[in-house]
């Protein structure tokens, strides 16, 4: 009786089991794949072009005398301040949403405004930020304007990753703190931020590296120029990686797309130390409740 | 023990430190010790001469800032006359209307022209019917409205190939240029057509297909005349294939033309501006041919130099 109703098919489930593997092996294998054809075509063309001189010499007409050094300074500052600009605000707004904000129709508005901003292609902020930062705010076309369009576009992600890691402060911990008398600015300053604090500073540091490639919105914004010195103040014009490696590949002589090919790869070295240093402080100081 | 490492440490610096001394000395005599910015946008045409310019006058002057962009020469006099930069490079003469908006803001452009440029008409290699084209014939494409599609509606002995067109943007003084000497019209021109403010974009295009036409500055031609082939222009007295020797005698006509910076006179007043645009004309003799434009005849540069306002 109970054999009849009950139909094992041992033999088909375990093949379909193994094709779902080798599926989802396939999937993976092809997105491996796809990044180890792009790193070796871009390391077999840039590779006999790095060097130290490549990394401190400015740019230049003559590809052997071409260099990095004022798009690497330039990278620099531009995260310096993208990061001075959006960590505070986000996190701020952050603590807001979740901390005071009260549940009603004003918070999900603006909840799901933050999540569609996070969706907006980075040429609309590169459009904004030329209407307001360069010209209705007088910054002109400085490191300045730059990293504030910048950090309007890494905002909504900052903001998003760290609503996801105060929420994953346990209530029980906020409770503990107002049960011994604690106010909600103390809660939150000693209990809920330590906690929630590596997961914050993961996602920045993630939406940092998305933003440290950008090149659209900085075209935008008037960046596509030739510039042979490092930045010295937030008001300086400036360079970038991913402008110096456009302005490259757009020159007819196959030398310079060897040099892009070789700022691409200094380009991936700056993306992967910046996620790695996100995962170590993830591990350094994740706590597990 | 301490005082008397630093007393020692001192001593084997003090020789550093003096020659130091003097030798920032010598260095502010010789250069004045130029600082500062020298604001320069306009014209991609102009651009590689501009950015030789401040490469090279950088290497001589480290204090000095200069950049340059790439807005097209329409797009760099609107700057220019805002007040946003200090020089504009400009593939053709300034316009009325843009000494007007100038005027608007009490900056009144001095023009200086740099070099000769030869305008040149590109077709695919692979391209071997359209190896010369008249100027008739190039109106009859390019006009508004132009109806011509293929390349057997232009001579019925060519291919019954589509003609793909690139050609630079409204905001390019060489779109400017190429339509009053060929259309006859300033800016009048069919606007079906790919246009780019980057000249390497309009290379590509081109060389990426069989049937494509377009047209950019001599110097672009130049560095990818291994992937393109240049369209001889026939304005009546035969063929003429643009080279640096046909553009310097005129005979390469109507397509010959002068390049120009300008400047405003007010940034002349700064010294870091004057010394670039010294140097500028004291170096156009060799870097102007270096990278692929024809240099004025010596005397016009001197010219030129001779007709900067008197230093303030």
């Amino acid at each position: 009786m109970s054999e009849e109703r009950f139909h094992p098919a041992r033999e088909r489930r375990r093949r379909a089991g193994l094709i779902f593997r080798v599926a989802c092996l396939a999937s993976i294998g092809f997105s491996i794949a796809v990044l180890a054809i792009l790193i070796v075509d871009v390391a077999r063309d840039g590779w006999s072009w790095l060097s130290v001189d490549f990394l401190t010499r400015y740019p230049s007409r003559i590809p052997e005398r071409a260099g990095i050094k004022s798009a690497i300074l330039g990278s620099l500052w531009m995260m310096a301040l993208t990061a001075g600009i959006s960590f505070p605000l986000g996190v701020g707004a952050a603590i807001y949403l979740e901390e005071y904000a009260p549940r009603g129709w004003l918070t999900r508005l603006l909840q799901t405004n933050i999540a569609n901003l996070a969706g907006v292609p980075s040429i609309v902020y590169g459009i904004l930020g030329l209407a307001i930062f360069v010209r209705f705010l007088g910054f002109g076309r400085s490191v300045l304007a730059g990293a504030a369009t910048l950090a309007l576009l890494a905002l909504p992600v900052v903001i998003i990753a760290s609503q996801e890691a105060l929420r994953a402060v346990p209530n029980s911990l906020r409770e503990a703190s107002y049960g011994v008398g604690a106010t909600r600015w103390q809660t939150i300053r000693h209990q809920v931020l330590p906690v929630a604090l590596p997961g914050i500073l993961t996602g920045t540091i993630l939406s940092l590296s998305r933003s440290i490639g950008e090149t659209a919105p900085l075209i935008m914004i008037g960046a596509l120029t030739f510039i042979a010195f490092a930045p010295t103040s937030p008001m300086d014009p400036f360079t970038v990686l991913p402008i110096q490696i456009f302005n490259w590949t757009a020159k007819p002589q196959a030398e310079f797309h060897d040099l892009a090919a070789a700022a691409i790869i200094v380009l991936l070295v700056v993306l992967l130390l910046m996620n790695a240093a996100a995962i170590l402080l993830r591990n350094k100081y994740q706590k597990r409740f | 023990m301490y005082a008397k490492n630093l007393t020692r440490t001192l001593l084997a610096l003090a020789p550093l430190l003096l020659a130091a001394g003097c030798g920032g000395g010598e260095g502010e005599a010789d250069t004045m010790a130029l600082s500062g910015m020298v604001a320069i946008d306009g014209s991609s045409t102009v651009f590689p001469i501009s950015e030789a310019m401040a490469e090279e006058f950088q290497i001589a002057n480290p204090g000095v800032r200069v950049t340059v962009g790439i807005s097209g020469t329409g797009g760099g006099f609107k700057k220019f006359c805002a007040g946003e930069t200090d020089i504009s490079d400009a593939s053709r003469p300034i316009k009325p209307s843009e000494i007007e908006a100038c005027a608007a803001n009490g900056i009144e452009p001095m023009e200086i022209p740099v070099a000769w440029d030869g305008l040149t008409v590109v077709r695919n290699p692979s391209n071997d019917w359209a190896v010369c084209m008249t100027v008739d014939e190039l109106a009859r494409l390019w006009q508004p409205g132009s109806t011509v599609q293929r390349w057997s509606q232009i001579r019925p002995d060519w291919p019954d190939e589509e003609i793909v067109l690139y050609g630079p943007d409204t905001d390019s003084g060489t779109f400017d240029y190429f339509t009053e000497a060929i259309v006859g019209q300033e800016d009048a021109s069919r606007d079906d057509y790919t246009a780019s403010a980057d000249d390497n974009v309009l290379v590509v295009g081109v060389e990426g297909d069989a049937g494509s036409l377009g047209y950019f500055g001599f110097a672009y031609y130049e560095e990818s005349s291994d992937r393109l082939g240049a369209v001889a222009v026939d304005s009546g007295s035969g063929c003429v294939l643009p080279s640096r020797e046909t553009i310097e005698d005129g005979t390469y006509s109507p397509l010959s033309r002068p390049m120009f910076i300008y400047v405003k006179p007010e940034a002349l007043a700064k010294p870091q501006v004057r010394a670039f645009v010294k140097f500028y004309l004291d170096n156009a003799a060799t870097l102007v041919p270096e990278v692929g434009y024809v240099p004025l005849a010596a005397d016009r540069y001197e010219e030129s130099l001779g007709g900067l306002p008197p230093e303030m």
